[in-house]
Formats: C-alpha cells, sequence, structure tokens
C-alpha cells in the first residue's frame, strides 16, 4: 500500500491561491481514477479536481471556505503499490517564486496523522495552518472557522427537540412569566437564553409574548449566519477593494433613445432566423467602441501599485451579469472587431455560459470596461462600482417614455438614463462628460455609430 | 385517636420528603409527614450518611495502620487499633444529631410529624398505625416519598452471616473475611472500608466490571487500588448460596466451576427496589412504569392531587434527586408553576478513589447522536494532588465538537466529590468549554485539574 498525494494543481495563470468549495468525497471512501474529488474556485473560475489514481481516500486537507496555496497537498489516497508519498514527504509549493510559500506552510504536514490520532482538534488547527494562504499574513481559513464558532453562538435555529439553553435562574423566570423557552432564540454563548433575552420578550409584550401562542405578532429574533464563501466571498473582496482604492466620479445623462429603438425594432422584425434578437446592449457596445476611438483613456487598466495606465487597443467589454450564485462578469474579448450581430450573440453565449456556470477561465477575465445593467429593474439614477481595476463602467438604466419639450409643444419620447462611474484618479469630470456625452450623440443618432469617419 | 385533616400529608420521611414538607411548611401549606422510623429515611440513618461516618473511620485507621512501618512522608505510628463498637456509636451519634435536625427543621416549619406506618385507604385518605393506635388521616393532596429498599437474593436472604448495607454499618467487630456480593458503588463502598479495617475482603460481581454503568476508564484507578488494598475481585462470578456450615459463600466462576468462599460476614448489594409493598398502594391503582411508580414533568401520578417523588419513582436513586423533586412537588402543590427542567443529576461513588459523574459520558453522548470532543486532564500532572498524595486518576469533559457546549463531566480521584458541584453547575448553566478554560480556578487546588481538562479538550492544556 502506498500513499499517494494530490497538491493543489496550478489553475491558472498567475494564480497563487485557490479556495476550496466543495468535497465531492468523504474520508475512507473508495475512489475511481478520474472521479472528482473536490472544487477549487480561484479569482476566475471553478476548478474541479480529479483523481488521477484509484483507491481509497485517506486525508482530506482543508475545509470548505478555505483558501489553499497552489501546491499545497490537499488529498491523500491510499493505492495499491507505491504511492508518490510516504506521508512524510516535505510539500513545497510548485512555483515558489510566484507563490512565495511561507515558512511555516513546510513544517509539520509530516506530523498531522500523528497528531491527528492523539488530538483531533489540534491536527484540525495545524492543517489550517499548513495550508496557510500564500498572500498575507491572515488566515481567513481560521477566520471562518471561528466566525462559525460564533455562528452557532448566535444562531437560535436549534436542532428540532433539542431542549434550549438556559441557566437555571433564567428557566425559573421564564416559567413565573408564561414565557416557553423552546421559542425563545438565546443570544448568549451557544445560543444560551440569557435574562436580557426574557427582558426583551417582556418588553415586547404580551401580543408578542415570545411564541406564547396567542397569536398576533411575534418577535422573530433569529439570525441566520450565512458563511461568505466561494463566489460571494470573491465578489466581497473585489467590491472592497474597489471601494478601498478608486476615487469614482458618477455622472448621470439621460438618452433619446427614440430613434434607436425604431432601429432596432426593425432589425429585430427582419432579422434571419438565426440571428439573435437585438437588445439595447450591443449598440451601446458599438457607441462605447466608438467613443473610446476618441477617449482611449477609458478603456485601460489603472495597475495602482507600479503607477502605469495600460491603455487597451482591443475593447474586451465586461458585461455584469446575474447568476444563481451572484453577480459575475463574462468578457466580450475584442467586440471592436464584431459586428452588431455578433457582439448580440457573443452576448447571449456567455450570458448563457455563466448563468449554468459553464464559462471558462478566459471568458471571465481580461475586460477593459464593463457594462452594467438591470433592464427594466434598472431605475432611474445607479452609483455602479467599477470592475478593479478597470477605470470606467457605464450603468444603463430603465427606459420610459417620457413628455419632452421640443421648442413647441411636449412630445413623448422613449428616454434612458446611462449612470456612469470613472476613475477619477485618472480620468477628469471633463472627459466623463465628453465620453457620455459622444456616447449619447451616438445612441441618439444611431446611423452614426455605423458611419465611418 | 382522633381523625385529622390538612392540606398535604407526605408518606415517608427520607430526604425527598422531609424536603417536600419543610417546603411545603414554609409556604404556609398545612402539612403532616408519616415515617415509621426516625425523619432522615435510608440515606440518613442506613444509608449514605452513617456509610460515610464508616468510611471516614476506615480511612483513619488504614492510614494509622499504614504508617506501621513509617511512610515516605515521614510519619510511623505503632499500635493503631480500632474499636469498631466506638467507631459505629460515634456515627450514631451523627445519625442522632441529624435526626433531630431534621425534626428540628420540620417543626419550624410548623409541619407535624407522626411516627408509623401509613397505608392507604384511598387517594384523599390515609391510615396511620402508630404505637398509641391507629389514625386516620384526610387530605387534599399526598407525596409518597416512600423510599427504595437493598434488593434481596431468594437465596440469600438477610440472615445470619448474609447482612444488607443496613447491617454492614452496625457491625460490632470487623469480621476476618467479608464477601462482598455485587460490585456496585454500595458494595465497593463497603468493600473498601472493612478491608482498610482489616478485613480479608472478597467481591463477587456478575458482571465483567465493577461499576458496572460506568465505562473502564473511570474505574480502572478503582480497581488498582482495590488490589493494592488487598481485594479479590471476582468478576463474571455469581453467587449460589450458603454452605451447610453457614461458613462459605459458594460461587460459580464464568467456566461454570464452583468455588467456596470463606465468609464471616456476606454483604449483598446487588441493587435497590422501589417500596411500592405493603401500604395498599396498589388499591390506587396508579399508572406504573416498571416496578416505579409512574409520575409526570410535575411529579404529579396518574391520580389527581397523588404525587410521588424520590426513589420510589426510579432511577437515579439518589438523595439529592429526591430533595430537588420534593422542594418542587411542594411549591407545584402550594400553587407555583414548576417543572422538572433539571440538565443534570450529578451522582458520586465514594469508594477510593471516588468517581463522580455528571453528564454525559463520551459514550453516552455519541449514542444520543452528538458530534463530541472530549479529552481528560489527569492528577498526576496536579501540583495539589501530588501533596496529598492522590495522583491517580483524571477529570474528564465531553462536549459538543460544533459549539463546545458541555455535555458531561466526569472525575475519578482522591477527593473529588467536592469537585461535583462545579461540575454540575458547569452544565446547569450551559457552559461551553471557554467558560471553564476562562474561569480562574485557584491555585494549588485539584480543582485546576478541571480547568486543565476544558483547556486540554479545546487543544491547549497547559500543564501537559
Amino acid at each position: 500500500m502506498g500513499l499517494y498525494t494530490i497538491k493543489l494543481p496550478d489553475v491558472g495563470e498567475g494564480v497563487a491561491e485557490a479556495e476550496l468549495v466543495e468535497w465531492m468525497v468523504e474520508e475512507g471512501q473508495a475512489i475511481v481514477e478520474d472521479q472528482v474529488l473536490a472544487a477549487v474556485m480561484t479569482d476566475k473560475a471553478t476548478v474541479e479536481i480529479p483523481s488521477p489514481v484509484e483507491g481509497v481516500l485517506s486525508w482530506r486537507g482543508a475545509s470548505i471556505g478555505e483558501v489553499i496555496a497552489v501546491g499545497s497537498p490537499i488529498i491523500r489516497i491510499e493505492i495499491d503499490g507505491e504511492g508518490n508519498s510516504d506521508g512524510l514527504d516535505v510539500d513545497t509549493p510548485a512555483n515558489n517564486s510566484d507563490a512565495k510559500p511561507p515558512q511555516d506552510s513546510v513544517k509539520s504536514p509530516a506530523e498531522q496523522p500523528a497528531a491527528g490520532s492523539a488530538q483531533p482538534l489540534v491536527s484540525a488547527q495545524s492543517v489550517v495552518g499548513d495550508n496557510k494562504p500564500v498572500s498575507k499574513s491572515s488566515t481567513p481559513a481560521n477566520e471562518f472557522k471561528s466566525s462559525k464558532m460564533s455562528a452557532g453562538n448566535a444562531v437560535a435555529a436549534r436542532a428540532e427537540g433539542e431542549s434550549p439553553l438556559a441557566s437555571p435562574a433564567v428557566r425559573l423566570r421564564a416559567r413565573n412569566v408564561g414565557i416557553d423557552l423552546r421559542m425563545v432564540a438565546g443570544s448568549g454563548p451557544a445560543g444560551r437564553i440569557t435574562h436580557d433575552d426574557i427582558d426583551q420578550i417582556i418588553a415586547k409584550g404580551p401580543q408578542s409574548g415570545g411564541g406564547s401562542g396567542r397569536g398576533g405578532l411575534v418577535a422573530n429574533t433569529q439570525i441566520t449566519d450565512v458563511p461568505v464563501i466561494g463566489l460571494r466571498r470573491k465578489i466581497a473582496q473585489q467590491m472592497s477593494i474597489a471601494k478601498e482604492r478608486i476615487v469614482p466620479i458618477t455622472y448621470v445623462d439621460e438618452i433619446d433613445v427614440t430613434a434607436l429603438e425604431e432601429l432596432r425594432a426593425r432589425l429585430n422584425k427582419n432579422k434571419k432566423d438565426h440571428q439573435p434578437k437585438l437588445t439595447m446592449l450591443p449598440f451601446l457596445m458599438k457607441a462605447m467602441i466608438k467613443a473610446i476611438g476618441e477617449l482611449p483613456q477609458m478603456n485601460a487598466l489603472y495597475d495602482d501599485e507600479t503607477g502605469v495606465v495600460h491603455q487597451y487597443g482591443g475593447v474586451h467589454i465586461g458585461v455584469a451579469t446575474q447568476t444563481p450564485n451572484g453577480l459575475i462578469v463574462p468578457v466580450v474579448r475584442h467586440a471592436e472587431a464584431r459586428t452588431v450581430w455578433e457582439c448580440a450573440e457573443e452576448v447571449l453565449r456567455l450570458a448563457q455560459a455563466a448563468r449554468d456556470g459553464s464559462a471558462r477561465r478566459d471568458e471571465l477575465s481580461g475586460s477593459t470596461i464593463t457594462i452594467t445593467s438591470l433592464g427594466a429593474m434598472g431605475g432611474l439614477v445607479t452609483t455602479p462600482v467599477i470592475n478593479h481595476p478597470e477605470v470606467s463602467i457605464i450603468g444603463v438604466n430603465k427606459m420610459q417614455v417620457r413628455a419632452i419639450w421640443d421648442g413647441t409643444q411636449f412630445i413623448p419620447r422613449k428616454i434612458m438614463n446611462l449612470s456612469s462611474s470613472f476613475d477619477h484618479r485618472i480620468i477628469d469630470g471633463w472627459d466623463c462628460a465628453l465620453f457620455i456625452q459622444r456616447i449619447k450623440g451616438l445612441l441618439e443618432s444611431p446611423a452614426e455609430i455605423f458611419i465611418d469617419e | 385517636m382522633k381523625d385529622q385533616n390538612c392540606s398535604l400529608l407526605v408518606i415517608g420521611a427520607g430526604p425527598g420528603g422531609y424536603a417536600a414538607a419543610i417546603r411545603a411548611g414554609q409556604l404556609g401549606i398545612d402539612t403532616i409527614i408519616v415515617d415509621k422510623q426516625k425523619p432522615g429515611g435510608t440515606c440518613l440513618n442506613v444509608g449514605c450518611i452513617p456509610s460515610k461516618a464508616l468510611i471516614h473511620v476506615a480511612d483513619e485507621f488504614y492510614k494509622a495502620t499504614h504508617f506501621a512501618n513509617g511512610s515516605d512522608i515521614g510519619i510511623s505510628v505503632s499500635g493503631a487499633k480500632i474499636d469498631l463498637q466506638k467507631s459505629v456509636a460515634w456515627k450514631d451519634g451523627i445519625v442522632k444529631r441529624l435526626n433531630q435536625g431534621v425534626s428540628g427543621l420540620l417543626k419550624k416549619s410548623k409541619v407535624q410529624q407522626i411516627e408509623g406506618t401509613a397505608k392507604f385507604i384511598d387517594g384523599k385518605t390515609v391510615l396511620v398505625e402508630t404505637n398509641e393506635g391507629e389514625q386516620r388521616i384526610s387530605c387534599k393532596n399526598i407525596i409518597i416519598a416512600t423510599g427504595s429498599v437493598p434488593v434481596e437474593l431468594p437465596f440469600l436472604p438477610f440472615e445470619g452471616p448474609v447482612i444488607s448495607s443496613t447491617g454492614a454499618l452496625s457491625l460490632g467487630e470487623v469480621p476476618e473475611n467479608f464477601v462482598v456480593v455485587g460490585g456496585g458503588y454500595i458494595g465497593l463502598e463497603m468493600g473498601i472500608a472493612y478491608a482498610k479495617m482489616g478485613a480479608k475482603v472478597t467481591i463477587v460481581e456478575a458482571a465483567k466490571n465493577i461499576l458496572p454503568q460506568y465505562d473502564t476508564a473511570l474505574t480502572k484507578p478503582v480497581l488498582t487500588k482495590l488490589k493494592k488494598l488487598g481485594v479479590t475481585v471476582m468478576l463474571d462470578t455469581k453467587a449460589k448460596g450458603l454452605n451447610e456450615k453457614q461458613t462459605k459463600l459458594v460461587v460459580e466462576r464464568a467456566n461454570g466451576e464452583l468455588e467456596k468462599l470463606q465468609a464471616d460476614k456476606v454483604l449483598v448489594t446487588v441493587g435497590r427496589k422501589a417500596n411500592t409493598k405493603g401500604f395498599n398502594l396498589e388499591g390506587l391503582m396508579l399508572d406504573m412504569e416498571g416496578p416505579f411508580i409512574k409520575i409526570n414533568q410535575k411529579c404529579q401520578t396518574s391520580m389527581n392531587g397523588v404525587y410521588a417523588i424520590g426513589d420510589v419513582t426510579g432511577d437515579p436513586m439518589l438523595a439529592h434527586r429526591a430533595i430537588a423533586q420534593g422542594e418542587m412537588t411542594a411549591e407545584i402543590i402550594s400553587g407555583i408553576n414548576r417543572e422538572w427542567d433539571k440538565q443534570v443529576v450529578p451522582a458520586i461513588c465514594f469508594t477510593d478513589p471516588e468517581v463522580v459523574v455528571a453528564g454525559l459520558s463520551p459514550g453516552e453522548a455519541k449514542q444520543a447522536g452528538f458530534d463530541i470532543i472530549t479529552n481528560e486532564f489527569p492528577f498526576m500532572a496536579n501540583g495539589r494532588a501530588m501533596t496529598m498524595e492522590a495522583e491517580e486518576g483524571f477529570i474528564r469533559i465531553v462536549a459538543r465538537a460544533d459549539n463546545h457546549v458541555v455535555l458531561g463531566i466526569q472525575g475519578v480521584g482522591g477527593g473529588v466529590a467536592e469537585l461535583s458541584a462545579s461540575f454540575s453547575l458547569a452544565i446547569e448553566m450551559g457552559a461551553r468549554l471557554e467558560d471553564i478554560a476562562s474561569t480562574i480556578h485557584a491555585h494549588p487546588t485539584q480543582s485546576e485539574a478541571f480547568q486543565e481538562a476544558a483547556m486540554r479538550t479545546l487543544g491547549h492544556a497547559l500543564h501537559i
């Protein structure tokens, strides 16, 4: 019998760590070759880790939500014949030039099995320590653990039939005032019901009497703790970076899209069967591309650490897309080289791929400017958050018919706002205005979008 | 004698009964308590208290004899003697003082005490036979607190050399050969005491372990000490009866072979049974739960106004459970809204070393479906234990893995009985491991082992 160790593979260019999001196997489970063992998630995509061997899973080196350095051992499988490790080897992350493994990650995987048998708790912690994320000294995995712990604290939701946790004095008092503790959520450690909890129920009066069963409104003191892991954590990180670093300026103007809507309706009416239905989006993309031709600083990535703005020739437009798991941004690459129809087609394809999770990593990265559109839900004005390290984001608000004064009378026009944010460190307000006014001009007179100058 | 009326009649003045009566009296309930013996029940008269007195005698004598050839700690004593009659008289003195104490407390609470045997006429009427004649008592409420009696083996009735725990508390001299049938806590407590007083003790247990309700880790230090005391422990062995001369106990080993054990006294401690016979309890037709009176969370029986508390209601047959039930039941009768919501009834074996259990053992917790973490701290690593020559044993904590709420605490070691209070308090208050680990436990005490056990379960004990 040998031990086969699987290390976290290099899941993509420049990726030094990944978050474990799912285990498909249990310790002690028999594994066949090519069976998917786990899924990890990088900044860009979810990657499945298949087994190259057949055997029995003997060790899972990380828990869900833990961030693991590339090259860290994450799975050990007992196999017939010789393994690739005796479990005692020192596992060094593969590409140490990029990954810079901390010294302690090299320290003690060998000790784990021994320590594990004697003191399960200690070993659980050392596993966390060993797979510490490469980047900083912070240990999200540990934090996650402790937050999970406190989740246990605050959550009132006891398992069904589990008796409430309360001191004898609290129990006595509750009984005296007619509160059934089984209906009370505890705010204390491990959901312990405190005198304060009883005070609160009493203060709220009889109609909410802590589930006294007399009908009426009942205070819901339940707190559901949702661990921020996986995609949600990525989004949170990305948003935090944007807020921390970028100084945004948001510019809103209204666009008269009456002519554009007429054109779009005509095109959709006469479109060939294989052609997709056109939405507003591909027209906006083409208008942006045209405007970028005059204001190339809008289509750029700002590397604020080295102090360089990378202006891109190609326009890679990210399209913020809501998926069941959360917000992701698939990218229409080289939109400048696509027709309106092709743009529409690509947006449709990517949105579908994003929603069903089949989008590839390169389809979810590399944007140079982003569009965010909530369609009919778009509201009047939004304040879009810039997709760091980009410098511009164009937000589409809902279209509505408004009465517009044409100089002699009010006429009904289809009006839509664009709410756009720019990184004010790089883009001046004047340029924001120029950019949006140019897009406005193009959308209001859509033929111009397609006229080469 | 004149008939009497009262609001509450308590039958049995053991710990449960007298606690109920005192509390009822305090609450202004017109209460009568009936018992044929002095107040205090089994516990005070022939149980907890006298046995602990005798164990103390045995410990002191053992110390003295132990010092006969000098000792590690530099003391030597010669000519230690024991006068068991005097010891028993001293013990009886304590019992008498406590009888009077309980009597005084009942008086203070204005509870009327009647010495006599009660018999049910119906659920509201009882006939009491006293020395002065029969007396009929009518009442609104009755608490049945008749306790339990030792189980007698049909082939070893309590007569001649065969004694119950009661008999073992009043021997005139230390028997030369003392055989204990039943390796539960009572048998072991008495066996160890007599071994320390110089008897040659043999313990006969039908099960594979002594103290079979506890896990072997807890009982091992006791077993070790038994060996050290020269006590013969025969496991997997059944008592069959006395020989004709009544000088030997015949036992059957696991392999079916019969053996005869020299026995001047045979103590039979094979358990206790609910005392439900002889007072026309069956006439009330109460719902039973096996041999016990069935009660609900308010200690109510199936008959309105009839309550039952203590050993007669089943396991655990422990005085402190009965006291808690008694106090609660009196309040319920007075109209206070109470219900049995105790999280833990601790239990102690006053063996050497002592064993304390509170809440769930690791095995029980797992069986109850909990995902647990557990660890123990040995007294070997506790300074105070060393200074008392009590290094055997440990304290163990069982907690839920998810939120670290403590489910059970067990301890074995010299003097751990006194730690039971903090064990129960921790569980009753819903403590988590962190609560115990973060509470300063005074140094140097054995209680530090409790804190360390919590820390060790959390993975960071300091002193090991």
